[in-house]
C-alpha cells in the first residue's frame, strides 16, 4: 500500500479505536498513539520523499492511482511535491500538538479531531480534484461541532458563521471545479493531467476567480475574513491550533494548487485585482489586531496579516516570492499554534482573555509567560525564528517586480512588520509584565507537563527552521521547478 | 583565521546555557560563566587584532578585508545569497575589540551592581545574547547578516531595557526602543531590498569594490520621484542607521532606555549599539560617496543638527543619566558629521578616520561615565542630581575616574577624546566652515554641561544622607579604573595608520591651530560651568530665569516626544486602528451578518406559501397553469 494513504488510514483507525472505550485514559492513551504514530509517518514520508527525489525528477513522487468512481472517471490519485510534503509535516506536529493542548478533552472531542484529521491529510494528498474537493468538506464539517459543542462564548453564532462562510466558498469552488471538469476537455479530475492539457484561455478567468474566491476564504482572505475572529475565539485552545494553524493552510494550499496552477493565464492578468485585495489585508488585519482586547480576537487579526501575506506572495507568481508563501504557510501555521496553545494556557487559569484584566503575568506563570514572549518575537519576524524567514523571502520575491502596483503594495505590505511589533509588544507589555492587576491570579499555577510539552515541541520546531532554514526553503524551491516551468513565468 | 568565530559563539552558547539553564544554576555560578565566556571572546578578539594589524599586516600596502569564515545561510534564486560569515578588516577588528572589552568591563561591574537582584541569571543570559548579536552585527560579510544581527541587537536591547519588567516606564520604554528602532529597520530593509534588486547581491565585498562601480552601474537606470535608485538605497539605509544611533526625529527612544540596568546602558546605550548605525555607514562608505553624495550631505546635516540640539537639552536634564543619553546622541551625531564630510582616499578621507577614532575613543570614555554614574546611584540610591553633591569625599576612586572621563569628552590633552575630536573637527574644517562652527560650539558645550554634571555630583552643597554613601564594592571599582586608563591611554595610538577609508594606512599629525580653537572653546565650557556649580549661589538658577521659556522647553526635549506621542496615539491609534476595527466589525461582518439575516427572513417570507393546505396549491396550480397558456400564446 501506499505510503500516502497510511496518513489517511491512521486518523480513520483512531477514530475508530475511540469507539473502544471510553476512560479518560484510554482516550489520551488512544489518541496521542494515533497521532504520534502520524507524526513519525509523517517524517516517514518526507524521509522517502527525498530519497526518491534524489533519483527521479517527476513533478509528483509516491504516486499511486485508483479508479474511484468509473462513470466520471473520478479518481483517488495521491501523490506529492515538495510543498505537499512540508504542509503534511506541519499537519503532523500541529495535530499532535493539539492532542497535548486538549489532554483533558473527552472521547467525543476526539472522534471528530480525528475526523478533521482525515480530511486535512487526505486533501493534502489528493491530486484528483474531486477527492481534494471532498477531503476539504470532510475537514470543515467537523469544525462545525468542535466549535458548537466544546466552544465558549457565543459558539453557536460563531459555528454557525464559519461553517456558512466557509460551505459558501465550497460553492464557489465546486462551480469553479466543475468548469474545469467540462471545460479542460481532459475528462479527468487529475491535476498534472488537466494541467498539461490546458483549461481554454476564454474559461479561464470566471474560473480563476470563483476558485481563488473559493479557497480564499479559508486563507482569510479581504473581505471574506471574518469568520475567523468569531470563529478562533470561541473554538476550544486545540481547535484553534489546529484551525489556524492548518486549515487556514488548506486555503492557501488550494489558491496554489489549483487556482494558479490550473489557470496561470488567468492568474496573471488577473493578479492585481487580488494582490489589492491581500496587500490591503496584511495592512488591515495588522492594524485591526492594533486595538483588540481580546487576545484571541488579537491573535485572529493577526492571523489575518499574516495569511493574506500568503495569498499575496502567491500572487506574485515567481520562484521566490511563492518559496516565501510556502515558508509564511509553515511559519505561520507553528506560531499561530503556539499563541493559541499559550493563550490556552492562559485562559484556562485566569479564566479571561481580556488584557485589560490581565497583568504581572511574568511572576505568576513564569514558564508559559517566556514562551509567550517568544511566540510574540516570532510572530513579529525576528531573525532566529520561521518568521523571519518567510517575510524575507517573501519581500525579497515580491520586489522582483519594478512595476510600480506591486512596488507600491510590497512596501506597504513590509510596513505591517512595524504595525506588528506595535501590537505583540503592546499585549507582552500588558498581560506579562507589570504589576500583577487581579491579587486572585496570584493563586494560579504555571502550565501544566503537557502544555509544556505542546509550546516546547512547537517553539523547536520554529527555531529549527529559523535558524537552519536552508534545507526546508531548498525544498520548497525545487518543487516550485516544475510549477514555475508550467507556468512558463520566469 | 577561523578561530574568530568562536568569538561569535562563544556568547551564544552562553546565552543557550544561561537562559536554559537559569533554574538551576546559582547566580554566582551564571555571572561567573557569563563573564568567562566573554572574557574567551575578549582574549581571542586581542589575539585577532594583533594577528591581523601585526603578522598578518599589510598586503600591497593597503589592509586588507579578509572573509575568515563563511557558510551560506539561504539562497533565492540563481545568484542572491545570505551568508553567515566573519569579514575581519579595520573596521570591523577595531570593533571587536571595543565590544568584547566594555561588555567585559560590564560583566565584571554588574557582579557587584546587580547583586542581590531577581532575575541575576537571567541578566547574564541577555547579556551574552546581546554581546553574540553584537559581535555578529560588526563581523558581516553582507548587509543582510547585518540586518538580522541589527535586529537581534534590537530585541537583547528591548529585553535588557525591561529587565526591571515590573516598573512600568521600564516597560514602556522597551517598547518605545523597540518600535522606533524597527521603524527605522523599515527603511533599511526596503533600502536592502532596492540595493539588492539593482545589483543581484548582498555582499559587501561586492558592493564596495572598485569605487562601487557595481552599485553606481547597476543603479544608473532607476530613479523614483525625481531620485536616483541609488539616492533611495541609500537614504533608507541611512534612516535605518539614524534609528539605531539616534538621530535626530528618532533619537526619542535612546533618553528613555536609560530606565534600563545602569550597566546595561553603559554597554548598550553608550558604547556599542547605539554606534552601529555609524558603523553601518562606515562600512558602506564607498557606495555613499560614490553613488549617492548627496545622502552623505544629508548625514552631514543631520548629524550636525542633532550634535547641537542634543548638547542644549543636555545642559537642561537634572536625571544625571538623562544627561549622559543626551551626550551620547550628540557625540555619535559628531561621528556621522564626521562619516559627512569626508572624502575618500588618503588625507581626504580624514574624516572616515576620525570617526572611527572617536567611535574607538568615546565608547572607552563613555562607557566610563555611566559605570561611574551607576557607582553614584549605588551610593546615594536616586538619579536626580538634587539628591547628589559633595560626593568626592565619600567616592574617591569614582571621582578621579569620572573626572578623567569628563575630560576625555571635554577633549582636554592628553586624554584621547582631544585627539579624535581634534581630527573630527579639522576634518569638518576643510569641508565646510559652517560645519565646523556648530561643531565647535557644539565642543564648548559638551564641556559645559559634562563639567556641570561633575559639579553637581562630586561639588556643590553637600546633601544630608540618610545612609553615609559608600565607595563601590572592588568588582565595580576595577572596570572603573581600568577603563580611566585606557581613556588616558587610546588617544595615542596612531589610529590614522590602521584605518583609513581605502586601507592604505597614512600619516595624520595633530593640526595644532584647530586643536588650540577646540581646547580654548572646551576650557571656556568648562569656566563657565565651574562658576556655575563649583559653589552653589543661584547663579545658574537666575540665568536659567532669564531664559526661562527656552530653558523649559529644552528640559521637556523640544516636545519632540509630546509629537511623535501624538502621531502614534492620536493619528495611527484612533484615526487608523480604531475605526479599522470598527469597520471590519460593523460594515464587513455587519454585511456577512446582513447576509445571514436576509436569508432568513426570505426564507419567513416564502414560508407561508408551503402550507399543506390543499385546496390554496390547487388554486396556485391552475392559476399558473393559465397564465403560461396565455404566455405561450401571446409569444
Amino acid at each position: 500500500m501506499n505510503i500516502l494513504s497510511v496518513l489517511v488510514l491512521i486518523p480513520l483507525l483512531t477514530l475508530l479505536a475511540l469507539f473502544a472505550g471510553k476512560g479518560q485514559r484510554f482516550v489520551r492513551t488512544a489518541v496521542t498513539a494515533g497521532f504520534g504514530l502520524q507524526l513519525v509517518c509523517a517524517v516517514a514520508v518526507a524521509v522517502v520523499f527525498l530519497q526518491q527525489r534524489a533519483v527521479s525528477d517527476e513533478a509528483m513522487l509516491l504516486f499511486a492511482d485508483t479508479v474511484w468512481y468509473a462513470p466520471f472517471n473520478i479518481h483517488y490519485t495521491v501523490g506529492v511535491d515538495g510543498i505537499s510534503v512540508v504542509m503534511i509535516l506541519l499537519s503532523a506536529v500541529v495535530a499532535f500538538a493539539g492532542v497535548f493542548s486538549a489532554w483533558n478533552m473527552e472521547r467525543d472531542f476526539f472522534v471528530w479531531y480525528s475526523l478533521l484529521a482525515v480530511g486535512v491529510f487526505g486533501y493534502f494528498i489528493s491530486l484528483d480534484l474531486f477527492a481534494m474537493f471532498m477531503f476539504y468538506e470532510i475537514a470543515l464539517i467537523p469544525m462545525f461541532l468542535l466549535i458548537g459543542v466544546w466552544g465558549n462564548g457565543r459558539k453557536v453564532y460563531a459555528a454557525t458563521k464559519l461553517t456558512l462562510m466557509l460551505m459558501g466558498g465550497s460553492a464557489f469552488l465546486l462551480t469553479g471545479i466543475l468548469g474545469i471538469y467540462f471545460t479542460s476537455g481532459a475528462t479527468t479530475m487529475n491535476i498534472m493531467e488537466i494541467a498539461r492539457l490546458g483549461v481554454p484561455m476564454s474559461h479561464q478567468y470566471w474560473i480563476f476567480c470563483l476558485t481563488f474566491i473559493g479557497f480564499g476564504v479559508l486563507g482569510a482572505l479581504f473581505p471574506f475574513h471574518t469568520w475567523s475572529p468569531d470563529g478562533h475565539a470561541a473554538a476550544p485552545t486545540s481547535v484553534s491550533m489546529l484551525h489556524a494553524g492548518v486549515l487556514m493552510k488548506l486555503g492557501g494550499y488550494g489558491c496554489f494548487r489549483v487556482a494558479i496552477f490550473l489557470m496561470p493565464q488567468a492568474a496573471q492578468e488577473l493578479s492585481w485585482i487580488f494582490l489589492i485585495l491581500t496587500g490591503i489585508g496584511v495592512v488591515y488585519g495588522a492594524y485591526g489586531a492594533v486595538v483588540q482586547t481580546d487576545l484571541k480576537y488579537m491573535n485572529a487579526y493577526s492571523s489575518v496579516s499574516h495569511c493574506s501575506l500568503v495569498l499575496f506572495a502567491i500572487l506574485m507568481l515567481n520562484r521566490t516570492a511563492m518559496t516565501g508563501a510556502v515558508l509564511q504557510m509553515l511559519s505561520h501555521g507553528l506560531m499561530t499554534a503556539l499563541f493559541f496553545s499559550l493563550i490556552g494556557v492562559i485562559y484556562g487559569r485566569t479564566h479571561t482573555r481580556d488584557i485589560r484584566q490581565m497583568g504581572g503575568l511574568m511572576r505568576i506563570m513564569p514558564f508559559a509567560s517566556a514562551c509567550y514572549v517568544i511566540a510574540g518575537f516570532a510572530s513579529l519576524g525576528l531573525p532566529g525564528f520561521s518568521g523571519f524567514v518567510a517575510e524575507m523571502t517573501v519581500f525579497i520575491g515580491s520586489f522582483e517586480h519594478a512595476d510600480l502596483l506591486r512596488r507600491v503594495l510590497t512596501v506597504l505590505a513590509t510596513t505591517s512588520i512595524v504595525v506588528t511589533a506595535v501590537y505583540i509588544l503592546r499585549t507582552v507589555g500588558k498581560i506579562l509584565y507589570g504589576p500583577v492587576q487581579n491579587p486572585e491570579h496570584l493563586k494560579l499555577d504555571d502550565a501544566h507537563w503537557y502544555e509544556r510539552f505542546s509550546a516546547v515541541a512547537l517553539i523547536a520546531c520554529i527555531v529549527a527552521i529559523g535558524v537552519w532554514p536552508s534545507g526546508v526553503q531548498g525544498l520548497i524551491y525545487d518543487s516550485l521547478a516544475p510549477v514555475v516551468e508550467h507556468l512558463n513565468l520566469f | 583565521m577561523g578561530y574568530t568565530v568562536y568569538i561569535i559563539l562563544v556568547p551564544m552558547l552562553m546565552f543557550l546555557f544561561l537562559g536554559l539553564g537559569s533554574k538551576w544554576l546559582r547566580p554566582r555560578v551564571a555571572g561567573l560563566c557569563g563573564t568567562l565566556g566573554m572574557a574567551v571572546s575578549t582574549l581571542l578578539s586581542y589575539a585577532t587584532a594583533y594577528r591581523y594589524f601585526f603578522v598578518e599586516g599589510l598586503q600591497d600596502g593597503a589592509y586588507p578585508a579578509l572573509t575568515a569564515w563563511s557558510v551560506q545561510w539561504l539562497q533565492f534564486g540563481d545568484t542572491l545569497h545570505i551568508d553567515m560569515g566573519v569579514l575581519l578588516d579595520p573596521i570591523s577588528v577595531m570593533m571587536l575589540v571595543v565590544i568584547t572589552t566594555v561588555s567585559l568591563m560590564v560583566h565584571v561591574y554588574s557582579f557587584g551592581y546587580m547583586k542581590g537582584e531577581r532575575g541575576f541569571q537571567r541578566y547574564y543570559a541577555f547579556l551574552s545574547l546581546f554581546s553574540f548579536s553584537m559581535l555578529g552585527l560588526v563581523v558581516a560579510t553582507n548587509i543582510f547578516q547585518m540586518y538580522i544581527f541589527w535586529e537581534l541587537v534590537g530585541a537583547s536591547s528591548y529585553l535588557l531595557i525591561g529587565f526591571y519588567y515590573t516598573k512600568p516606564a521600564a516597560i514602556a520604554a522597551s517598547k518605545k526602543a523597540f518600535i522606533v528602532t524597527r521603524f527605522a529597520d523599515l527603511g533599511f530593509l526596503i533600502g536592502i531590498l532596492i540595493l539588492s534588486y539593482y545589483t543581484g547581491t548582498f555582499d559587501f565585498g561586492l558592493l564596495t569594490a572598485d569605487d562601487a562601480s557595481l552599485a553606481v552601474t547597476s543603479m544608473a537606470g532607476g530613479s523614483f520621484l525625481g531620485l536616483s535608485a541609488a539616492t533611495w538605497a541609500m537614504a533608507l539605509l541611512f534612516m535605518g542607521a539614524a534609528g539605531k544611533s539616534a538621530m535626530f526625529p528618532l533619537h526619542i527612544w535612546l533618553p528613555d532606555a536609560m530606565e534600563g540596568p545602569t550597566p546595561v546602558s553603559a554597554l548598550i546605550h553608550a558604547a556599542t549599539m547605539v554606534v552601529a548605525g555609524v558603523y553601518l555607514i562606515a562600512r558602506m562608505f564607498p557606495l555613499y560617496y560614490f553613488a549617492a553624495p548627496d545622502v552623505l550631505t544629508l548625514v552631514t546635516y543631520v548629524g550636525a543638527f542633532t550634535a547641537l540640539f542634543a548638547a542644549v537639552i543636555a545642559i537642561t536634564q537634572t536625571d544625571i543619566k538623562r544627561v549622559l543619553a543626551f551626550s551620547t546622541i550628540s557625540q555619535i551625531a559628531y561621528m556621522m558629521v564626521a562619516l559627512g564630510v569626508s572624502g575618500m582616499g588618503g588625507h581626504a578621507g580624514e574624516g572616515y578616520t576620525a570617526s572611527m577614532f572617536h567611535l574607538f575613543t568615546h565608547a572607552f570614555f563613555k562607557a566610563l561615565l555611566f559605570l561611574g554614574a551607576g557607582a553614584v546611584i549605588h551610593a546615594v540610591h536616586s538619579n536626580e542630581m538634587e539628591a547628589m553633591g559633595g560626593l568626592r569625599k565619600y567616592l574617591p576612586v569614582t571621582h578621579i575616574t569620572f573626572l578623567v572621563a569628563c575630560f576625555s569628552i571635554a577633549g582636554i590633552p592628553p586624554f584621547s577624546g582631544f585627539f579624535s575630536k581634534d581630527e573630527i573637527l579639522s576634518a569638518a574644517f576643510g569641508h565646510d566652515k559652517f560645519i565646523f562652527t556648530v561643531l565647535l560650539l557644539v565642543a564648548g558645550l559638551t564641556a559645559f554641561y559634562m563639567f556641570r554634571l561633575y559639579f553637581r555630583i562630586f561639588w556643590g552643597t553637600e546633601r544630608k544622607y540618610e545612609v553615609r554613601p559608600h565607595e563601590a564594592p572592588a568588582s565595580m571599582l576595577v572596570p572603573l579604573v581600568f577603563l580611566a586608563l585606557l581613556s588616558c591611554a587610546v588617544g595615542w595610538l596612531p589610529f590614522s595608520r590602521l584605518v583609513s577609508s581605502d586601507g592604505i594606512p597614512y600619516r595624520l599629525g595633530i593640526d595644532w591651530a584647530i586643536a588650540a580653537g577646540g581646547i580654548l572653546v572646551s576650557l571656556a565650557g568648562i569656566a563657565v560651568a565651574t562658576r556655575f556649580y563649583m559653589r552653589e549661589r543661584g547663579l545658574a538658577a537666575r540665568v536659567a530665569a532669564k531664559w526661562a521659556g527656552f530653558w523649559r522647553a529644552a528640559y521637556h526635549r523640544f516636545y519632540i516626544d509630546e509629537a511623535w506621542q501624538f502621531v502614534t496615539k492620536k493619528i495611527l491609534f484612533r484615526c487608523v486602528s480604531t475605526p479599522v476595527a470598527w469597520f471590519d466589525r460593523h460594515a464587513i461582518d455587519g454585511g456577512i451578518d446582513a447576509l445571514g439575516t436576509g436569508t432568513q427572513q426570505l426564507s419567513r417570507a416564502v414560508r407561508g406559501m408551503q402550507s399543506g393546505r390543499v385546496q390554496t396549491y390547487a388554486a396556485v396550480f391552475v392559476w399558473s397553469v393559465l397564465v403560461i397558456v396565455v404566455c405561450v400564446f401571446i409569444f
